[in-house]
């Protein structure tokens, strides 16, 4: 006979962590679902802070340690939270050739960060990601979600600008 | 069910569609609907009323290969390949009037014309891209009609397993995800072991920063994958797939996710498919953003929920993979070759190609080139063919100065070098690798030097950290490099790099850290001049 195990108490009343819960009891709460885990609580609020991995951790029987482990080793995931948009400027090979570096370097001119690093005022987090899928568009840059392709430094500020402004 | 209810099925489908004389095809793979082609689709879609346009329907499909002339439509009669069909390139909501004329009347439109005569469509010849831009990837019946799934039926029902990977052998067919592995033979190693409990993976990271076929196969033809990796797990007896997907890649996710769905619910994929006695089950598992998730003890190592770090070989997976048990990895197009070669027998598909690079590859184009996008062309054509007739050259001319191919692990081929037939085996003699197809085209302003170092940054920075040579290496000869493009380098510093090139190639645990210096020999073989020019002239 097996035991249930005692799941851990969600750790606030916020109704995303239902979500995320429910993404790990789909999967039986198996230990190879952690990064589904980690994925949909990205999904829901946007980061992962200790309050979350400790939950996975527990949820998952798992230790804090191989949880932080994996949290740090895969890029996409974020440990601090992150601005009310985001533009992701892609430094595939494609866009690299056809000028990502001008980007990048625009948006610091204008906005003051640099890739990784989020305004001040929290209104635009800044990232890179190793292609985005749309080379035929290079270079590319992902918007809040929404890809654009073919836009050079001004054109970028512009958009973000109008979207920051929204 | 045996072949013949298949076709019996696809007959009802195809007759639910019989008024259809004339498709409206809307591209909506991920690089056309970022250049807008959702609304396109939208205003055709509302503009197209029955009565007014009897036999006409507008549908969705996958990836027609030009997709930096995106949003593309295609009108075409039922099921016409793509190089019969009119197709119209930069399509906005507001020239659906038109199209939708031009598809009622028969009358091709002059405005948005995109010719398929040229090279670009006339000199492919597509295997695995068969159905890509013909077939609505979110449709199963759509797929059953065009033939789907015939290969696989006719493979549970009337093949044995031993059958099955005998016309893999014979097809010659070698892994398409880099490393060009012959498929059968990893077949029948991972067949022969006694293991009970085996997995089948398909590698869908596709890292290759500029690469993008697999993401279109998969956003374009869904099943065909989903059928290919049905037949191998029947072939080697697996129960078990699963697809690794970088998270990326959201659209081609969706669409699996409704392929695997759908199969499932028509008793595709799941217990005894098609009322044979063969199980076999799929699911996807999502990457993070980690290039070298996509080597394969990694790839394990993350769908096991660890952090995704290589492991020595052997064990080869065949032996011991997923959870110990006995694992066939391939990618995504080698699992999308499958069916044809069931379909038409391994001696058609041998008969295609090179001696010993068989079949097609599909190419991603990208960078300084007029015609980007996907392309599928015979294992043997020339570069040259590809660059400049398929291509067709480079914009706002310049001149041609590199192609590099194969990624963070291949190399660049210069102009010298052009008429090589592209196979595995050619492409090594000049010190790059076929890699798993993307293609990116540099012209005269590129700095050849800066390439090298775009790479040792990408491998610097996708460096596990597992083994020293790697995670130092690659951060050295990253030092060194950005030294030499700022002039700040000297002689001994360049023999330093060609030094560590060779320590790292030789010690390093994984592909990455062992082909990591590559890009760095390519350019030293073929731009060596581009080096010393920018070193501080002093005496050695
Ligand atoms: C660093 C590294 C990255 C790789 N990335 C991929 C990849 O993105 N997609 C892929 O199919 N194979 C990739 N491979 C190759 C896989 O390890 C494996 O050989 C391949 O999936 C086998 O499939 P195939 O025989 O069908 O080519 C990579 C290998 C290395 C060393
Ligand atoms: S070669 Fe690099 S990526 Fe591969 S195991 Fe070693 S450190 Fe990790
Ligand atoms: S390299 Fe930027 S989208 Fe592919
Ligand atoms: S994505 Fe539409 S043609 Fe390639």
């Amino acid at each position: 006979m097996t035991m249930q195990r005692a799941r851990p108490s969600l750790p606030s009343d916020d109704k995303r962590w239902k979500i995320v819960n429910a993404t790990m009891r789909r999967t039986g709460y198996a230990e190879h679902a952690l990064i589904e885990a980690l994925h949909s609580v990205q999904d829901a609020f946007g980061f992962l802070d200790e309050d979350a991995m400790i939950f996975v951790a527990d949820s998952l029987d798992l230790p804090l340690s191989k949880v932080f482990g994996v949290a740090t080793f895969y890029h996409l995931f974020m440990l601090k939270p992150q601005g009310r948009h985001s533009c992701v400027v892609c430094t595939g090979t494609a866009c690299y050739i056809q000028g990502a570096g001008a980007l990048i370097e625009g948006l610091e001119q204008r906005f003051g960060v640099n890739p990784g690093e989020t305004t001040e005022d929290g209104a635009l987090s800044v990232m890179t990601a190793r292609c985005v899928g749309a080379c035929g568009l290079a270079p590319a840059v992902v918007i809040d979600r929404q890809v654009s392709g073919k836009l050079d430094s001004n054109a970028l500020n512009a958009k973000l600008e109008q979207e920051i402004a929204q | 069910m045996n072949v013949d209810d298949l076709e019996e099925l696809a007959d009802k489908h195809r007759e639910e569609y019989a008024a259809v004389k004339t498709e409206i095809r809307v591209c909506t793979a991920a690089s056309c609907q970022s250049s807008g082609a959702l609304p396109v689709l939208e205003a055709l879609t509302t503009g197209c009323d029955a009565s007014d346009h009897a036999g006409c329907c507008v549908k969705q499909v996958g990836c027609m290969g030009l997709c930096s002339a995106g949003p593309l439509v295609a009108i075409a009669a039922k099921d016409a390949p793509l190089d019969q069909a009119q197709i119209y390139r930069d399509v906005a909501a507001t020239d659906a009037p038109e199209i939708l004329t031009s598809a009622k009347t028969g009358t091709p439109m002059e405005r948005l014309h995109c010719p398929t005569e040229m090279p670009f469509f006339a000199r492919q010849q597509r295997i695995v891209l068969e159905n890509s831009g013909i077939v609505d990837p979110n449709s199963f019946k759509g797929y059953v009609a065009l033939g789907g799934y015939h290969a696989m039926v006719h493979a549970l029902t009337e093949m044995t397993p031993a059958e099955v990977i005998a016309e893999v052998t014979t097809s010659g067919l070698r892994g398409r995800g880099g490393g060009g592995y012959p498929t059968g033979l990893k077949w029948s190693t991972v067949a022969k072991m006694p293991a009970t409990q085996k997995y089948v993976i398909c590698n869908a990271d596709e890292g290759d920063p500029g690469a993008f076929m697999d993401r279109a196969i998969l956003e374009s033809d869904p099943h065909r994958v989903l059928e290919g990796m049905a037949m191998a797990a029947y072939a080697i007896g697996a129960n078990k797939g699963f697809v690794y997907i970088r998270a990326e890649y959201p659209l081609a996710v969706e669409r699996l996710k409704t392929a695997i769905r759908k199969a499932k619910r028509a008793g595709f994929i799941g217990h005894h498919i098609c009322e044979t006695e063969f199980n076999f089950d799929i699911e996807i598992r999502l990457g993070a953003g980690a290039f070298v998730c996509g080597e394969e003890t990694a790839l394990m190592a993350s769908i096991e929920g660890g952090r995704g770090q290589p492991r020595p070989r052997p064990p080869y997976p065949a032996e011991s993979g997923l959870w110990g048990h006995p694992t066939l990895i391939n990618n995504v197009e080698t699992y999308a070759n499958i069916a044809p070669i069931v379909r038409e027998g391994g001696d058609w598909f041998a008969g295609i190609g090179t001696e010993r690079s068989k079949g097609t590859k599909v190419f991603a184009l990208a960078g300084a080139i007029c015609n980007t996008g996907l392309i599928e062309v015979p294992m043997g054509t020339p570069l040259r063919d590809i660059i400049e007739a398929i291509g067709g050259g480079i914009p706002g001319g310049k001149a041609f100065k590199a192609v590099q191919t194969g990624g963070p692990s291949g190399g660049c081929i210069p102009e010298a070098h052009l008429d090589i037939p592209v196979d595995y085996d050619s492409l090594k003699t000049l010190g790059t690798i076929m890699g798993s197809g993307g293609m990116i085209v540099m012209d005269e302003t590129s700095s050849m030097v800066e390439v090298a170092r775009f790479f040792m940054e990408f491998c610097m920075s996708e460096s596990c950290g597992k083994c020293i040579p790697c995670r130092a290496g690659t951060a050295q000869m990253h030092g060194l490099l950005d030294r030499i493009v700022k002039g700040e380098a000297g002689r001994q510093d360049l023999a330093l790099l060609e030094e560590l090139c060779e320590v790292v190639q030789a010690t390093s645990l994984c592909g990455l850290g062992q082909t990591a210096p590559n890009p760095v020999l390519s350019t030293l073989r073929y731009f060596r001049a581009e080096y010393e020019q920018r070193l501080l002239e002093q005496a050695a």
